[in-house]
């Protein structure tokens, strides 16, 4: 064993913390200071000469010079093993619900509880046998975890062939106990427990390959799905004003994507809406599992006012939780509400680092941060030959909602969809509030390209339209041209838009959207017998009102049949029959 | 540890650097001058180099002046003995009543565990439609009005702090007109509200430092009585010169500046500070509303703008009323729900024809002609101003949502509003 490395605080600037020590330091290594009977977490961030600067995660209310700071050896790591789904962390893997029981109503500085609780055991049944040989990441044997087989596998940070030296029988274990040993190439035995430590910073890469993400991920969100898709394993951003809506979409997609799991990262932003994903999702059914929402979810919390390094730490902590899932075959949804806040805790630290400022004084390493992070999506090849997938979707705070800034950009160079949104869609109730103007999507997803184009060129010509009708007016336009343009409100209304309050009109699956979209196309591509333009719009707003309602039914249930047969006779009231 | 030190460094803006031993991050120190005894707090420590913001400002301080470390950090007084009382930004009385001197607590404690808050789910009622039916206030929340240095907007706070049901009201003044002060004071006392009041007032002409502790003072007493079970309403007015004082100390301290010079962690600061309303499991809660004067109306300055992100929702205060685009509150739906079947129809349906009135307005002053459509849109949005946009308006939400039908009923067809059946055959008003 390595003595323990002892220095001590030399200056302290809000929470960057500089100590002096003789001997070696390394680079974002772990360290505690001791004051009294706390010891708060810091991270070395610089290292010059025989001082290193660092950024403690918690208050630094109180911290004298020459206090005691302990180095520990280790990188900033989050414990990946049985019991995480279901739990909420803060940016340092601490359990909240298990804190709240040691401190009650706040957050006491100091105070780091075990991420898993050790003793639990788990039901565990090996998959190798004695004398077998693995590579790091291969599946030694599962637990049941919920609704998972929760795979155990061999250490991710193991070189090369591995060889079986002993595994356990099935039974239960808890998370100390070795359930096999590995021997490697230079004949040094390893332990495998339930458990194992990743540094957060580094990306898990247990796997054959990387693959391209082909399948689409359904949000059951028809704007997104139909214009402009993600996919499994892809990545995706939302920049968007405030009160525009990011959170609400962040939080209809971790109910209704249809994915394995999903991580909430929620980075400094309001504790009430974790709060609230917090109290219902434990009530809220997966429509496809009928178990609570729960069980698939994680979250990850460092709300605004919790301490700004954890903050930067917990996306990282978020990923990696994501990726272990991953290794199991499972297809992941990173959400992460909101990257800006990230961004943002970066600019502070730099600030403190005195370091030159880039643009808006964020720092210069801010894009490839960004855009490391976005490269830890993808779906991979994985030894036992199955796929798994990371999806990240990133929420942007914008300052005054301007795209231009630093962070949208960077995080627009590195996604494969992005979903703007607008003052004025918001303004206007819209919900989403994506502008279809200005979002776009590298990836295919399920809808024919042909009518995805055709819709956008419907939107396009009734934008162009009402532009238009701001110069010269209504009276100036051709009825031809005013009732493209309500074709495309229509469009908008009845098919773009969706009431996130309705139970069935929130979430729309992927058979009703074709079965929507073919209908409304026909319907926009048949000639009505409408005389003037108040005619028109009486009859796009009555339309209007008929596909409201049938928005709100049962798919394929009897009202959804009636509503049909009601909305095909309104419009065969007004059609213009082809006379052949 | 009351050592005092004597050899004062270094004097740059409202903060003094002195050289002394063993002192902790943020604690509280005194520094005796010829013009008498001022509080100031360490915010950096450099070895032996300890630089000081002093609350009561600089100004005739000399080198060799005494600072004497408390070893604490700053503290308040707590406890029904406030009510009524009114004090500055340091918590010393300014109404001629005794010094306080029980139950001390430290300001800026950590912030709540989020498992251990409820999701709100309490209307305030305040008899302003715009508010009660468009965008309803609840219990917890943290809501700002924004508006031009104009506007009414500390008669807007003071109405609602009337109207609402609360226990105790916190008022932290900061950057404050006297008479403004005087409005607050003499507006609640006309109501008898005064008895459950506690005012923390910094005017204009104070030392900008004692500013910023306004926030962390208010909160941490509002703290204290939630915790006790009291519901608690903060006001805090204005937050930008918050800001301002922010952005003044963290120029002293040669930081790097980000926005308009505004310090990288404007919106950790504020954050920290509007992130103190809470509505606990078990015991009372603290609702903040706060102003925002919003420099030449411009919502993308960087505090209205970073206010905007971290609290939920905003009033937006424009021409005397208050403006439903750009207006929000992010609970609503959490209240909205359960009050009557037809508040989010109405909700919804009244502002989105509020909304083509306004492109019916802009054609209008264009000079185009109108279409019928477009005459019952003008006829529309008049009643849509005078009965429920004036702020002189005050009746009980119920009595806005019948409102709302009638005006939706004088101006237009059922179909038109493009409401869902049902909702029109229960409620559509039938005298028509």
């Amino acid at each position: 064993m390595e003595k323990l490395r002892i220095g001590k605080v030399i200056k302290v600037n809000a929470n960057m913390v500089t100590a002096q020590i003789d001997g070696q330091i390394i680079q974002n290594e772990v360290a505690y200071i001791v004051h009294g009977v706390e010891r708060l977490k810091a991270e070395v961030i610089r290292v010059r000469q025989n001082q290193a600067e660092m950024q403690v995660y918690e208050s630094t209310q109180g911290l004298k010079e020459g206090e005691v700071v302990e180095f520990s050896n280790e990188l900033l790591s989050v414990e990946l093993g049985p019991g995480l789904l279901g739990q909420i962390f803060d940016g340092l893997q601490n359990p909240l619900p298990a804190l709240a029981k040691e401190c009650g109503f706040f957050l006491k500085r100091g105070v780091y509880l075990e991420a898993l609780p050790d003793e639990a055991l788990w039901d565990f049944t090996p998959l190798v046998k004695e004398g077998d040989k693995v590579l790091a990441g291969s599946w030694l044997g599962f637990v049941p975890e919920k609704i998972f087989k929760h795979y155990i596998m061999a250490p991710f940070m193991l070189n090369g062939s591995l060889e079986v030296v002993s595994i356990a029988s099935a039974g239960k274990y808890n998370l100390k106990q070795a359930v096999a040993q590995l021997r490697d190439g230079n004949g040094g035995l390893h332990n495998v427990f339930l458990q194992q430590i990743w540094p957060v910073k580094i990306p898990i890469g247990a796997y054959v390959e990387k693959l391209r993400p082909t399948e689409p991920l359904v949000t059951k969100m028809r704007l997104i799905d139909s214009l402009f898709p993600i996919n499994r394993g892809g990545t995706y951003c939302i920049p968007g004003p405030f009160g525009a809506g990011k959170t609400v979409l962040q939080q209809l997609t971790s109910r209704h994507a249809e994915v394995d799991i999903v991580i909430i990262a929620a980075c400094g932003e309001r504790a009430g809406e974790v709060v609230e994903t917090l109290k219902t999702f434990p009530e809220l059914l997966d429509p496809r599992t009928q178990k609570p929402l729960m069980d698939r979810t994680v979250i990850i919390c460092n709300t605004s006012s919790m301490p700004v390094a954890a903050r930067e730490s917990s996306v990282y902590t978020a990923v990696t939780i994501a990726e272990y899932y991953r290794q199991m075959g499972l297809n992941v949804l990173l959400l992460a509400d909101s990257t800006s806040r990230w961004a943002q805790a970066m600019r502070e630290m730099s600030g403190r680092l005195e370091e030159i400022p880039g643009e808006e004084a964020f720092p210069a390493y801010l894009e490839s941060r960004i855009a490391s992070f976005y490269e830890r999506a993808g779906v991979v090849k994985l030894r036992a030959g199955v796929t798994g997938s990371v999806t990240i979707g990133g929420t942007v705070s914008p300052a005054g909602g301007n795209f231009e800034e630093p962070v949208t950009q960077a995080t627009l160079k590195v996604v494969g969809a992005f979903h703007g949104l607008s003052r004025e869609r918001s303004d206007a109730r819209k919900y989403p509030a994506i502008d279809p103007l200005i979002s776009w999507s590298k990836y295919a997803g399920f809808v024919n390209p042909e009518v995805k184009e055709k819709c956008h060129a419907i939107l396009v010509r009734s934008n162009e339209i009402a532009q238009m009708m701001k110069v010269i007016g209504e009276e100036g336009t051709s009825l031809k041209d005013y009732i493209e343009y309500l074709k495309g409100e229509f469009f908008d209304f009845v098919y773009l838009q969706q009431n996130a309050f309705d139970i069935v009109d929130e979430a729309t699956s992927k058979e009703r959207q074709l079965y929507l979209l073919e209908f409304i196309g026909l319907m926009l591509d048949t000639k009505y017998n409408l005389a003037d333009k108040a005619a028109a719009l009486h009859f796009f707003q009555g339309l209007r009102q008929l596909m409201r309602t049938w928005n709100s039914m049962e798919y394929n249930s009897p009202e959804f049949k009636n509503s049909e047969a009601e909305i095909k006779m309104f419009l065969s009231a007004k059609e213009i029959k082809e006379s052949k | 540890m009351q050592k005092a030190y004597t050899n004062i460094i270094q004097i740059a803006g409202d903060v003094i650097t002195v050289e002394a031993e063993g002192v902790g991050y943020l604690d509280i120190a005194q520094i005796t001058t010829r013009r008498g005894v001022s509080l100031a707090q360490v915010i950096r420590i450099d070895s032996k180099k300890i630089s000081l913001q002093v609350f009561a400002g600089t100004r005739g301080i000399t080198t060799n002046d005494k600072v004497r470390f408390l070893g604490h950090p700053m503290r308040i007084a707590t406890g029904e003995n406030l009510l009524g009382r009114i004090f500055n930004g340091s918590g010393v009385p300014l109404d001629r009543g005794p010094l306080l001197t029980e139950g001390f607590i430290d300001i800026g404690a950590p912030s709540v565990n989020p498992v251990k808050r409820i999701v709100p789910n309490k209307i305030i009622r305040t008899g302003i439609p715009m508010i009660d039916v468009f965008n309803s206030l609840v219990e917890s929340q943290k809501l700002p009005v924004f508006s031009i240095a104009g506007e009414p907007y500390n008669e807007l706070l003071a109405r609602i702090a009337i109207q609402a049901e609360v226990d105790i009201i916190i008022v932290g003044g900061m950057g404050l007109k006297h008479d403004d002060y005087l409005f607050f004071r003499e507006t609640l006392n006309a109501h008898g509200a005064l008895s459950r009041c506690v005012f923390f007032i910094h005017t204009a002409s104070d030392p900008t430092v004692e500013c910023l502790l306004v926030p962390d003072i208010s909160l941490a007493v509002a703290e204290d009585f939630a915790l006790k079970g009291k519901r608690v309403l903060v006001l805090l007015t204005d937050m930008t010169n918050f800001a301002d004082s922010l952005k003044e100390i963290a120029i002293t301290m040669e930081q790097v500046p980000s926005n308009r010079g505004y310090p990288g962690d404007l919106y950790s600061q504020l954050a920290a500070r509007y992130e103190k309303a809470v509505d606990f499991e078990g015991a009372g809660s603290i609702t903040i509303l706060s102003a925002t004067t919003m420099p030449g109306d411009d919502v993308t300055h960087p505090v209205p703008d970073n206010t905007g992100y971290i609290t939920e929702g905003q009033f937006y205060l424009k021409g005397g009323v208050i403006e439903p685009f750009g207006s929000l509150s992010r609970l609503k739906q959490q209240v909205n729900g359960q009050t009557r079947p037809d508040h989010r129809t109405i909700m919804d349906t009244m502002i989105q024809l509020f909304a083509s009135y306004r492109e019916t307005l802009e054609k209008q002053s264009m000079g185009f002609q109108m279409s019928p459509w477009d005459e019952k849109l003008l006829k529309y949005g008049l009643l849509f101003e005078e009965n429920m946009m004036s702020l002189k308006v005050n009746i009980p939400l119920e009595k806005a949502l019948d409102l709302g039908w009638q005006i939706l009923a004088n101006c237009f067809t059922p179909e038109e509003t493009g409401i869902k059946l049902s909702i029109i055959q229960k409620f559509w008003p039938k005298n028509q």
